[in-house]
């Protein structure tokens, strides 16, 4: 391991020229040439050609999958195939609602200041999500600013802690929706008082998970900072930043889930604009197939979201 | 007056405030050592070894009595006192390289940046870690990140070296490599050295000194052996010799006669 020092080149040739061991009883097992042979590994088979275990890899990630959809909707196509099924078939959901399965994104025009919904005339599917994400998106940002911010604060003082703690732990189990007539009553507006509902649905988990990353540090990673003598944003930037970004992650991946959760819920209550509100507008429409295409699309952005904030997670605990 | 060592603990009492009044650690510790001396601590677990270790790093304040280091006092932590942890401490969102750079940033402020890289790189040679030097620490054996926590240590070239059992995570054969890593290190750079340790062996090949601590509360030094081995040494040279068995023999008897293990004698 270590270069040997002279003492041990001594010790060495001493056990050449001499019986290696003070000890007796000991037996020499010679190790035989063939033995040594035997210590290669054969050469492997011909090694698969890269695509072909790419595809192998996919196949296997993806059929499973696969399966469990046609099976789904084989399922659901049976249940609902007869003509006084309370609930459409999916083949009556794709002939009713064809107009908005094949055409979201009318009204949604993209430039370079971004994406806009037409505010008059039809609009698609995707336009309502993208009206609803708007939202999302401005309350979330600032719930996980303020979030992380109070969040390191109450993780670090433990007066901070002891103080707001208990105000914390009782707000968060509110529902989302009831904080909506309070919501409207300070804002007056539907816009703001739906981004503040987003925001204070949002803001408890990231608080709460960060709180306990800073708490759970490990002491090791304190008396390192000690002992090198950072100074208190070298300390913040290089130790405690970066441990407590996984547990500052799950406050935010668990928070733009529930605010997906909050925003479709006060769309529906407030209306006007958004998935929310077409969810409920083609159920008093009676237009059912259209409420069940929203729920697929609900689905699908809820997951992207979740997705897109665990890999933001994984990049910057991996910079960081 | 008297001329004080390099590294002196005077008079060390450390007491915790616990629900049955005040606990004591440490009881009035005198320890010196000379500059290049390692010295090695050893007693029962629960003795205070580490909390002394921790009063000397200034991560602990004792309660009374003072440390001096270089005829300074200690009284915070510093980068003249490096620490090797028992659980390594790296951290695992940096790479090996990174890990020493962010030590040797701070202690070697007058070199540029590529004069302070080629003194990392240096360091994990001295250590065999260089091959891993982009590889982040959960990539790497218990051993390898021991031996970056050294060369951490040693890059910072500080005053005293503290080690905090280094090896006790380690098994017997990796604690043996790197057993021969410190002795090689200690024979090229001469640093004093405070290790505490657990393993008899391991006291009696590498130190100097061994320190023999009482079983706690209130532990007090029980014994302090002079390790009279010739270095350098080797593992199977120094086996042989009659120095090794009666130190050997100095620490077994006072840990299993004199200072029993506490938990073995109350039951």
């Amino acid at each position: 391991m270590s270069s040997p020092s002279p003492l041990q080149n001594e010790s060495r040739k001493a056990g050449a020229s001499a019986p290696a061991s003070p000890v007796t009883g000991a037996t020499v097992v010679p190790y035989p040439e063939d033995a040594i042979k035997r210590r290669q590994l054969p050469p492997l088979p011909a090694p698969m050609r890269a695509w072909e275990e790419r595809l192998r890899a996919i196949a296997a990630n993806v059929l499973p999958t696969t399966l469990m959809l046609i099976a789904l909707f084989g399922f659901w196509q049976m249940l609902c195939s007869s003509p006084d099924a309370t609930f459409p078939s999916p083949l009556k959901v794709w002939q009713d609602s064809n107009e908005l399965i094949m055409h979201p994104f009318t009204g949604v025009t993209v430039d370079f200041k971004g994406v806009h919904v037409s505010e008059e005339g039809v609009v698609g599917i995707a336009g309502h999500i993208v009206t609803s994400l708007k939202r999302v998106l401005m309350g979330y940002s600032i719930a996980a600013v303020l979030g992380i911010a109070l969040g390191i604060l109450v993780g670090q003082s433990i007066f901070a802690y002891r103080a707001l703690d208990p105000l914390f732990q009782v707000l968060r189990t509110v529902p989302p929706l009831a904080w909506l007539p309070i919501s409207l009553a300070i804002f007056q507006q539907a816009q703001p008082s739906t981004i503040f509902l987003i925001f204070i649905t949002a803001i408890w988990p990231v608080i709460l998970n960060t709180a306990a990353g800073v708490q759970t540090m490990p002491a090791a990673y304190v008396n390192v900072g000690k002992v090198l003598q950072l100074n208190p944003i070298e300390y913040f930037t290089k130790i405690m930043l970066p441990a407590t970004v996984p547990h500052m992650f799950t406050g935010l991946r668990i928070g733009v889930g529930m605010s997906w959760l909050a925003i479709v819920a006060a769309e529906m209550v407030q209306g006007g604009t958004g998935i929310g509100f077409f969810i409920w507008d083609s159920y008093n429409s009676s237009l059912l197939t259209d409420t069940i295409v929203a729920l697929i699309w609900i689905g699908l952005v809820g997951f992207a979201l979740d997705r897109i904030v665990a890999f933001i997670g994984r990049k910057v605990a991996r910079t960081a | 007056m008297k001329q004080r060592s390099y590294l002196a603990l005077e008079d060390i009492t450390v007491e915790f405030p616990t629900k049955k009044g005040v606990f004591c650690a440490l009881d009035k510790i005198n320890l010196s050592l000379e500059k290049g001396e390692f010295v090695s601590l050893i007693g029962h677990s629960g003795c205070g070894k580490s909390t002394l270790l921790n009063v000397v790093a200034g991560l602990v304040k004792p309660s009374r009595g003072v440390v001096f280091l270089n005829d300074q006092v200690v009284d915070a932590p510093g980068v003249d006192r490096a620490v090797v942890f028992q659980d390594h401490s790296l951290l695992p969102w940096l790479t090996v390289e990174e890990n020493v750079c962010l030590a040797v940033d701070k202690t070697a402020k007058d070199k540029n940046k590529a004069e302070r890289k080629d003194w990392v790189l240096h360091n994990l040679d001295l250590v065999q870690m260089a091959h891993a030097a982009n590889k982040r620490p959960g990539e790497l054996s218990g051993g390898m990140k021991q031996r970056v926590g050294i060369a951490r240590a040693i890059a910072m070239q500080p005053r005293v070296l503290l080690m905090d059992e280094p090896f006790g995570a380690l098994d017997a054969l990796t604690r043996a490599a790197l057993q021969d890593v410190v002795m090689d290190l200690q024979a090229r750079l001469n640093n004093t050295v405070l290790m505490i340790t657990h393993d008899v062996d391991e006291a009696v090949l590498l130190s100097d000194r061994v320190i023999m601590m009482t079983n706690g509360p209130a532990a007090r030094i029980g014994e302090d052996l002079s390790v009279n081995i010739p270095r350098p040494r080797a593992r199977l040279a120094a086996m042989d010799l009659p120095e090794y068995a009666e130190a050997r023999h100095a620490v077994v008897r006072f840990l299993h006669e004199r200072y029993r293990n506490p938990t073995t004698l109350a039951a």
